[in-house]
């Protein structure tokens, strides 16, 4: 079940970099901010199991959409939209 | 000896065998694999760029389905990454960059430019998009919503641009022509044709 575009999301304020290697592909300035669903992109492997051989069970992708001045208070731009996998989001938070 | 020792060509022939024999990848598909990375160019993203906007339905393909389209026109995607299209209009703008690392759609644009793969470029592009666009000369009118997309993950992203006017009647060649680089990055807008009197 794909969470729908227009869900609002939250993504974790988690730092998995403090507690050992990782590779991970969400961006530390999205961590803990708030942003919005703006769709489904597919099921992919999960890549932070992928990059150490790990059976890497499929997740689902999301592109999120963020208010730049929410990241950045001097941010230029109106839009961003990032690749977050769904382990990564809070719904509604 | 250590591996930074080793002759690079006889480690590339040891592990190339090693590959083989599992059965994970033969020499015949590496070898295939180099042409198609070495053969991409920005020159085949031009050209679905130009076919785009000469055939409504092929630019409605790309936009859905950028995988399909550039299969459609003859470029091997299988097993590459999906390739997304962004879709420029007048009043939104679209620009692509990656802050992890430099994920970027070689298969139709070849191997990316240096700058891509700047620190300055990725961490500047997310916070001032407008202010990167001005320094590449991209003067967008102030109420055009610029859409700064950070390649993550699976996806490999190109911008559909907008065509320049005065480009009604041309053929799709001179239209590819038209197209660079950049404005399949988004940091440049394709020029029409120059006015001459």
């Amino acid at each position: 079940m794909s969470l729908p575009p227009g869900t609002p999301v939250r993504v974790k304020d988690d730092w998995p970099e403090a507690r050992g290697p990782v590779h991970i592909r969400t961006p530390h300035y999205v961590r803990g901010r708030r942003g919005e669903v703006v769709r489904h992109l597919g099921d992919f492997p999960n890549p932070e199991d992928l990059a150490f051989a790990r059976p890497a069970p499929e997740r689902a992708l999301y592109h999120v959409a963020f208010r730049p001045t929410d990241l950045f208070p001097d941010a230029t731009g109106d839009d961003l939209v990032i690749e977050i996998f769904e382990h990564w989001l809070e719904v509604g938070a | 000896m250590n591996l930074v020792q080793v002759d690079s060509a006889r480690l590339l022939a040891i592990v190339t065998d090693m590959l083989a024999e599992q059965g994970i990848v033969s020499r015949a598909e590496i070898a295939e694999r180099m042409e198609i990375t070495d053969r991409a160019s920005p020159e085949l993203g031009a050209r679905m760029v130009a076919k785009a906007w000469r055939e409504p339905e092929f630019r409605a393909l790309m936009v859905a389905d950028g995988s399909a389209a550039a299969e459609s026109v003859g470029i091997r995607m299988r097993g590459l990454p999906p390739l997304g299209v962004l879709e420029n209009r007048p009043g939104h703008h679209h620009v692509v960059v990656c802050t992890l690392c430099s994920c970027y759609p070689r298969a139709v644009l070849g191997y990316p430019p240096f700058w891509f793969k700047s620190t300055a470029y990725r961490a500047r592009t997310v916070r001032d998009p407008r202010g990167v666009l001005a320094e590449w000369g991209t003067a967008l009118p102030a109420d055009t919503k610029v859409t700064v997309v950070d390649s993550t993950a699976d996806y490999r992203w190109m911008v559909l641009p907008t065509r320049p006017e005065g480009t009604q009647d041309w053929s799709e060649e001179d239209l590819a022509a038209l197209v660079r680089e950049g404005d399949m990055i988004g940091v440049t807008v394709p020029r029409g044709p120059a006015i001459s009197c």
